[in-house]
Formats: structure tokens, C-alpha cells, sequence
């Protein structure tokens, strides 16, 4: 995932130095077929037969479950709130990573890229230790009526912990790699610190953004560990969608599991169009800044 | 740079609306809420004892009532109550798992199980063998499950109580093969017997649980690994999860095995007091289980495969699915559930060293 943001530099080489005979390229493009075939392809076809197995009136029926629709609800407003949250941090870290050096600047990275590495039930549990009624802050919660674990808030929270990465791991190496010229140049002609990031910085990054946004909200509305730890799992309440898979598959309700599983598919589906999207304009994006970046090269030398 | 502050700020004014949001939530409501923390077996029987309940609290007080369900396994559930989820009752597989909340915080008073009658049980179950249609394995008794090839699916008794009563039903099993008479337990000349029987019990176990390829979480995940991902020759299940199968789950392709010996499980229930005043919902928790020992419970009870304590309120029909069998106690054979835990499921307990030398 780290590296997905490195997508849309690596530009077409050409390869004409290198050929392998047809028969070894004809094996090698079957045998990537068959794997994505029998790995990706198969099981979403079987998440739409499962879930059309009762015929379409019992596929729609399953929304129409008020505990089904309540997961819906909750899935949107976990990720209506992790996902703008994650957003404003990943542009403030990257902005402050990649602008500016300052004492434990790596460290700051390395902490970004935690919740890659630690398990999500680790994560989950250690909301429990913290925010739970046996944890540090437990007795002052308790004592305002406040409750995290089990309940929205503590999903929010371990939503936001287990998405934190994905804005700012797509912005930075964007951002270090533009560099601090044009700040410095918007800067020089008088502009002040929110315009220079408003019209120099924000643009330049907007598609990495909208990357990392998407991947950030496929995440926050698929999450299913971190979440299951700290849910409590009370159907109606605190059942994400992907635990009220688990319930419902749970209850031999198989053709409910996989109608809500399938809107999970279809999320899946959308978010690979809309990064596709993406990645095609952040391409052309990209290579218009190159070519702007050549031409004024030269008048760039001359001036001094 | 004042974008620098505002940041951190917007996430924190977030993050408190959020928490102030769900508070908020929890006062507002006028028709009345309670939680029930169950166990995984039980989402049938409380899907309708709940829709029965509500009507007879409205009937009876005016007052719209929902009851929301949290299910899991026994264990899991209880150490999600122990760190905070916020149920007005509990119902769970076994009376230690109950005990442990009231060990660990001061929710409930330890004596809890003595304030319903039968033990705070107002159902019981037993545990029973599920088997593939035709019973290619020809497993009729406890023995047939250690016979070469046949492969073993149960829970994990750490986290499920299902589990934890399948582990004792095939340990008591052992005992009143090797004594046949399990007052032997208590009588101090035979204390050479009863050692060589325990020996004869560990070994059992011991093979038994070197054959389960599966450890779930919870008893339904277990039925969901043996029944849909066709794992195993053989389920140890309860009793009312093992006919919900047969009966539910494609009929005629399973069958139900009930073995010469088990267990008498006795899953309890009680209202947890310190959610319940906190919600003011102490008043309808309390009716809500004894609800559960009204005739009309009674024989939802039955009607899910649970065995009623008052049989007369159930239909004949129902119970005559209950087989006849011969029922150990946990207190006559392990010393009630606090000795049993400790002995077997608590770290370094007889468990732990069995699947730590199989494995």
C-alpha cells in the first residue's frame, strides 16, 4: 500500500531491448490469469451468486432490515467522520514532513506507518486498555457518563487508527518530491502561509489526495478487526456492515450476509474505477508539470 | 501557520461532538432499551423471546420496550461486560463466566445465582454429537470419536462455554466408564481408583483434542466450520444447536448422535445491577427474565431446543424431541464451575498442557 502512491511516477519504458520467446510470455500472462482468475475474480463473482441465490425480491429485502440499514448508517458515519479526520492530518503531516525539516521528523514518519504494521486486533485492544472500563481514562468516562468502548465513538477512533497512513503516505513522497520552489516563490511575491498552501500546495496535490481519500474510505468502511474488538457487537447499534456480515452468516442468513457483503463488493469495485480515475489524471497532471518544469528551465538559469 | 492549530483542534471538537452525540443518544430515549449479552448459540431463542416480551410489557405497562442482542462466545462475552459494554442483563453458557464479572467489578453481587430459581437457569441443554447423513463414521458413543480417522470439530474452550461443557461431558464420560458409580469421587478409600480414572480421563482428552482440526470462538462458528465448511466427521455441540442444524440446515443431511453419558449444562441468567440502575431499567430487566420462566418462555424455550425447567408449560411436542440420557453434574463431578475452571481452562490448567504437548 505504502508504494501505491508511486504508481503514476513510474513512467512507460520502452522495452524493446528485452523479449522473451512467445511461447514463456503466453505462460506467464495464462498463469497470472488463472491466479487473479481463481484468487480476485471468483470469489467477488461468488459474493453476488450467494447473494442472488434467493432471487432478487430476497436480495432487496435484505435492506430493507432495519438492523441491516442501521449497519449502513453506521458504516457511513464512521467513515463521514475517519475520513475527514484522516485527511486533515495526512495534509498537515505532509505538509510539515515535506516542506519543512525539524527535530524527529523521521520518527513522525516512522509513527505514520504504524498502523500498517500492528495487527488490527492489537490496535482494537489497546482502545480497550485505554478508553475501556478497566483503562487509564475508564473511571473519568465512567464518572461523565461517557462511553468510547463499545459504543460509536470507540469505532470511530479505532476507524481513524487503522486508516491513519493512507493520506499522508500518499502525499509525502509527492511532496518532497515538488520540492519547496514554488512556496518559496509564492512567498517572495507576498503571499501569506494559508494562501501559499491554499493556491500552490493544495493543487499540485489534489489528485495524490484524492487517492489516498479513496483508499482511505474503501478502508474505513471495510474494516472489520480493530472495529470488532471495540464494538461490542450489538446488532442494530454498534454492527458495522462488515460485522453485520459476520452476524448474519453467523445465523445461517446467508443470502442477508452476502447482499450486505456485495455492497461492500460493489464499494470495492467503485473504488478500483475511481482509482483508475485518478491515476490516469494524476499521470497527465504529472506530465504537465514536467513539461512546464522543462520549458522554464532554461529562462530559470538565465535570470541571475 | 495558524492552519497547524486548527487542525489538531478540529480533530478534537470531532472526536468530543462524537462522544457528547452518543451520550446524548442514550438519555433522550423514551420507550425503554435493554441490552441482553448472550451467548452464540442462543440468537434464535432470543430473536423471539424478545418480540414476545415486548408485546407483554406493552400489554402489561403501556411502555414500548427493545431489547438489543450482543452474541458471542461465552467467555468473549463476558470479558467484553468486565470492560465496559453496558448490558442490563446477561445470559450466558455457564455460571463462571457470570461469576468472573462479578469477580472482576462490582456490577453484580457475588451471590447472584441464588436470586432465580433453578440455579438462575431457567432453561437447560446437555451436549450431543452432530454427525454427517447416514453416520459414515458410525460414531454411536464417546469412545467411536477416538476411532482412527475421524476428526473432531469443537470450540475453543478458552473463549466458548459450549466448549468448556463439551470438555467436561467427554472428561465425565471418562470417569463413569472407569468407576461406574461416580459417588467413588467422594469416598476417600477409593482414592487410588479415582486417580487411575483421572489418568484414563487426561489420555481421553488429551487424543480427543489432538484430533480437532479447528478451534472457533464461539459454538456457532464451530456449526458454521463443520455444517457449511463440511470440516470434520464429527460436531460436539449443545443439544439445541446440534437439532437447529439438522432441522435447519439442508434436513436430512446431518444427523444428531446422543451419546450413553453427558453433562448437565445449565446456562444462566441475571440482570447485571450496577447498567441496569444506571439505565432505570432495573424494574423491566428483572421482569424480562422472569419472563423467561412464564409458561409462554417456557415454551418458546422448548420450541428452540432448550430443555424447560417447568416441562408442563411446554408444548408435548417439543419435548418429546428431547432424548433420554444419563446427565453428570459439573458440582457432583468437578466440584462446582470455580474448581473445574481453575483446574482445566485457567492458564497452565490440564488444557493448556494438552494442546501445548499435541501441538
Amino acid at each position: 500500500m505504502a508504494g501505491a502512491g508511486g504508481g503514476h511516477r513510474a513512467a512507460p519504458r520502452p522495452r524493446s531491448g528485452m523479449s522473451e520467446p512467445a511461447p514463456v510470455r503466453r505462460l506467464l500472462i495464462a498463469a497470472t490469469l488463472v491466479v487473479a482468475g481463481c484468487v480476485l475474480v471468483l470469489p467477488l463473482a461468488s459474493v453476488f451468486a450467494e447473494a442472488l441465490r434467493g432471487g432478487l425480491g430476497a436480495y432487496l429485502a435484505s435492506f430493507r432490515d432495519p438492523e441491516a440499514l442501521a449497519a449502513i448508517r453506521l458504516t457511513l458515519l464512521v467513515a463521514a467522520i475517519a475520513v475527514p479526520v484522516n485527511v486533515l492530518f495526512g495534509l498537515s503531516a505532509a505538509w510539515a514532513i515535506a516542506k519543512f525539516s525539524f527535530p524527529g521528523k523521521r520518527l513522525l514518519i516512522t509513527l505514520i506507518d504504524l498502523p500498517y504494521a500492528v495487527s488490527p486486533v492489537v490496535s482494537g485492544l489497546v482502545y480497550i486498555m485505554i478508553y475501556g472500563a478497566n483503562g487509564v481514562f475508564g473511571p473519568w468516562l465512567a464518572a461523565h457518563d461517557l462511553q468510547v468502548i463499545f459504543a460509536v465513538p470507540g469505532i470511530v477512533l479505532a476507524t481513524i487508527f487503522v486508516t491513519f497512513p493512507f493520506v499522508a503516505r500518499e502525499l509525502i513522497p509527492l511532496m518532497e518530491e515538488q520540492g519547496t520552489e514554488q512556496e518559496q516563490a509564492a512567498m517572495t511575491l507576498g503571499a501569506s502561509g494559508w494562501q501559499t498552501f491554499r493556491r500552490v500546495t493544495l493543487p499540485n496535490v489534489r489528485w495524490a489526495l484524492l487517492y489516498g481519500v479513496i483508499l482511505c474510505n474503501a478502508r474505513a468502511m471495510g474494516e472489520f478487526g480493530a472495529v470488532s474488538v471495540v464494538s461490542g457487537h450489538i446488532r442494530g447499534k454498534t454492527a458495522t456492515m462488515p460485522l453485520q456480515v459476520e452476524i448474519l452468516y453467523n445465523e445461517y442468513n446467508h443470502v442477508a450476509a452476502f447482499a450486505v457483503a456485495s455492497l461492500l463488493a460493489m464499494l470495492a469495485l467503485v473504488t478500483l474505477v475511481a482509482k483508475a480515475v485518478v491515476e490516469r489524471r494524476a499521470g497527465a497532471a504529472a506530465a504537465q508539470i514536467t513539461t512546464t518544469e522543462v520549458e522554464t528551465e532554461p529562462q530559470r538559469r538565465e535570470a541571475p | 501557520m495558524k492552519i497547524r492549530i486548527l487542525v489538531p483542534a478540529a480533530v478534537l471538537a470531532l472526536i468530543v461532538g462524537a462522544i457528547a452525540m452518543s451520550g446524548a443518544a442514550r438519555t433522550a430515549s423514551e420507550p425503554i432499551e435493554l441490552l441482553n449479552v448472550s451467548y452464540d448459540p442462543t440468537r434464535e431463542l432470543y430473536r423471539d423471546v424478545n418480540e414476545a416480551f415486548a408485546a407483554h410489557w406493552l400489554a402489561k405497562t403501556g411502555q414500548a420496550v427493545t431489547v438489543h442482542q450482543s452474541h458471542g462466545g461465552a467467555g468473549k462475552q463476558a470479558r467484553a461486560v468486565i470492560d465496559g459494554l453496558q448490558a442490563d442483563v446477561v445470559t450466558l453458557a455457564l455460571a463462571y463466566d457470570i461469576d468472573a464479572i462479578a469477580k472482576h467489578t462490582s456490577n453484580l453481587p457475588t451471590d447472584w445465582q441464588k436470586r432465580l430459581p433453578h440455579n438462575s437457569s431457567p432453561y437447560t441443554s446437555t451436549i450431543v454429537f452432530l454427525v454427517r447423513k447416514g453416520n459414515p463414521k458410525h460414531i454411536r458413543d464417546w469412545d467411536d470419536l477416538l476411532r482412527p480417522g475421524v476428526a473432531i470439530v469443537t470450540p475453543n474452550p478458552k473463549t466458548s462455554g459450549g466448549a468448556r461443557w463439551n470438555y467436561l461431558a467427554a472428561w465425565g464420560y471418562v470417569l463413569r466408564r472407569e468407576l461406574g458409580d461416580l459417588s467413588e469421587l467422594h469416598d476417600p478409600a477409593a482414592a487410588a481408583e479415582v486417580a487411575a480414572a483421572e489418568a484414563a480421563a487426561l489420555t481421553f482428552v488429551s487424543d480427543l483434542y489432538a484430533r480437532v482440526p479447528v478451534f472457533d470462538s464461539g459454538a456457532r462458528g464451530s456449526t458454521n466450520t463443520f455444517v457449511r465448511n463440511g470440516i470434520g466427521d464429527v460436531l460436539l455441540a449443545w443439544e439445541n444447536e446440534a437439532f437447529l442444524a439438522a432441522a435447519e440446515l439442508g434436513a436430512g443431511e446431518f444427523e444428531v448422535v446422543v451419546p450413553s453419558v453427558s453433562i448437565l449444562a445449565e446456562p444462566p441468567v441475571t440482570v447485571v445491577d450496577h447498567w441496569a440502575r444506571e439505565h432505570g431499567t432495573l424494574e423491566v430487566a428483572q421482569a424480562y427474565l422472569e419472563f423467561l420462566y412464564s409458561p409462554q418462555g417456557q415454551r418458546l424455550a422448548a420450541r428452540h431446543y432448550y430443555r424447560p425447567v417447568s416441562p408442563e408449560h411446554a408444548d408435548a411436542t417439543d419435548l418429546a424431541r428431547f432424548p433420554a440420557l444419563d446427565l453428570i453434574t459439573v458440582d457432583d463431578v468437578f466440584g462446582g464451575w470455580q474448581q473445574a475452571q481453575r483446574v482445566h481452562f485457567d492458564d497452565g490448567g490440564v488444557f493448556d498442557r494438552i494442546t501445548a504437548g499435541g501441538r
